[in-house]
């Protein structure tokens, strides 16, 4: 017993110092990537090619003056970027990174928790992320920074219930809450896009708009908001905002590949005669290039579409997004009950 | 170990909760009710009902809550223009609140059995929670649908602004 806790208290470290690499390097790649699609260069200055880049951004954060506007809430002023960064890092705790591995005696799964409700928590921990950037835009006592936390909370309870009842769809499909199921169910090449295609079109995007990214980062708009919610953030408070935001945009890239592209599962991985422990470290790493993969594509999306009006990015939520949900929810309702019938 | 665990929440909720009452600044009431919510989620997974703790999380600290915060900051309400209640008002809510209190304490006394509270049971889970939810109590189940969609009626009617006043507003 105490052997598994050790384990997974390992487990856990690994999964933290990944996720703040992954979210460091992710910052490099969105400079590259931008580069790329602007037929610029990019960063190669700190390193070859530029990779030291990331390390050089944080030691400038860190030796920034750390200033606080004399009119803000410090308390508050300090604690929200903290708290925009617990809830960016609590949810990688359910994801299933891979399948079973055996070890010194030891058989245990590359997941921290897999409990009964893990979607429930995803959701729940979604809905705790915006209170980082409320607390943080208001504490800052600057219109602007209210302006940008209070679109932002506006824009996340509205995209919630539309993603809510993207993944109901695909808990009807997979007959479970459990990510671990949900991806075991997948087995096979029988990937969810495939059979709800309408649900992950609708999740895609509400994941843009929860992770506050082109085109719906109306919360920190800089052609009419200035920085939004960071306007008054500097040094490394400032760098925990924007790290928590790269965190988010790899753990909804994970969930993604979990829901709809079979997580650590791949086509054909029974046919290859690979040993159970192999047959893992390739799931884990097929799983980590699906996520590198929609980490690709939310930047690419980033530097391809313009910014949505605030208007509109409340019609596309509320008036086409819902009632899609909805419409599709009730189709697989009903393809579940004629699967039953005959 | 439970025990224990179970001491440390209910003795942080209680803190949390005083908290909540005792702050000038209504933000940070708020925050308090947040960190009390939480608590409640710890003390309901104690008793294995996961399900009831991450709904109580995604309804109450997630979804109530931030729109309580959303209407505290856009008010921007401070202990300036808050309303001094006179001495009489405040005698009375302090005894109709000690009446409460009298009522759940007698209610909780008589049927105080620690072992049971603290006994793990499997019907906290969504598998047995939904079954129990759609065969012996179909019908509360059903009816308080309804009720929670004549609120939703209620709100939508509320917010939208009748014909005549746009008409005005866009002449």
């Amino acid at each position: 017993m105490d052997a598994l806790i050790l384990i997974k208290i390992i487990i856990i470290l690994i999964i933290f110092a990944i996720t703040l690499f992954i979210a460091m390097y992710s910052t490099y790649a969105e400079r590259k990537v931008a580069a790329v699609m602007q037929d610029r260069i990019g960063p190669n200055r700190a390193g070859p090619w530029g990779i030291l880049q990331p390390l050089a951004d944080g030691g400038k954060m860190f030796f920034k003056e750390d200033f606080i506007p004399a009119l803000a809430n410090k308390k508050l002023f300090i604690i929200a970027p903290g708290i925009a960064m617990f809830t960016a890092l609590m949810t990688s705790a359910i994801i299933p990174w891979g399948g079973t591995i055996t070890m010194f005696g030891y058989t245990f799964d590359l997941q921290v928790a897999d409990v009964d409700i893990g979607i429930l928590y995803i959701l729940g921990v979604v809905s705790m992320g915006v209170y980082g950037i409320m607390i943080g835009g208001w504490a800052s006592n600057n219109k602007y920074s209210l302006f940008g936390a209070v679109r932002s909370s506006a824009q996340m309870i509205s995209y919630e219930l539309a993603m809510g009842l993207s993944i109901l769809a695909v808990v009807m499909t997979s007959g479970s809450l459990s990510l671990k199921d949900i991806v075991e169910a997948q087995d096979g090449g029988k990937w969810n896009v495939l059979y709800q295609p309408l649900a992950f079109l609708i999740f895609i995007v509400c994941a843009f708009a929860e992770c506050n990214r082109a085109p719906f980062d109306l919360a920190e708009c800089e052609s009419e908001l200035i920085g939004g919610y960071h306007t008054e953030y500097g040094s490394m408070k400032l760098g925990f905002f924007l790290f928590a935001e790269y965190i988010n945009m790899f753990i909804s890239s994970a969930v993604i590949s979990v829901l709809f592209f079979g997580g650590y599962n791949f086509p054909f991985m029974h046919e290859l005669g690979l040993s159970p422990n192999a047959l893992t470290i390739t799931g884990t790493l097929v799983f980590f290039a699906k996520i590198f993969f929609f980490i690709f594509f939310f930047m690419w999306v980033r530097w391809t579409l313009p910014r949505f009006r605030y208007d509109q990015l409340m019609h596309l939520g509320w008036k086409s997004l819902i009632p899609l949900a909805i419409l599709n929810l009730m189709i697989t309702g009903g393809f579940l009950l004629l699967k039953d019938l005959f | 170990m439970l025990n224990y665990i179970f001491y440390i929440l209910g003795g942080l909720s209680v803190i949390t909760a005083i908290m909540v009452i005792s702050f000038r600044n209504p933000i940070y009431s708020v925050l308090s009710l947040i960190a009390t919510f939480f608590l409640i989620s710890g003390q309901y997974l104690l008793m294995n009902a996961q399900f009831l703790s991450i709904v109580n999380i995604i309804v109450y600290a997630g979804a109530i809550m931030v729109l309580f915060l959303f209407v505290l900051m856009l008010l921007n309400l401070n202990n300036i223009n808050e309303p001094l209640k006179p001495i009489k008002l405040k005698t009375i809510g302090v005894i109709s609140a000690g009446i409460l209190l009298l009522t759940f304490l007698s209610a909780l006394t008589s049927m105080y059995n620690n072992e049971q509270v603290l006994q793990l049971s499997d019907i906290g889970l969504v598998k047995n929670l939904g079954r129990l939810l759609f065969t012996e109590y179909v019908v509360p189940f059903e009816v308080s649908s309804i009720l929670f969609i004549a609120a939703m009626v209620g709100s939508v009617l509320i917010g939208k602004r009748n014909k005549e006043e746009k008409e005005v507003e866009n002449a």
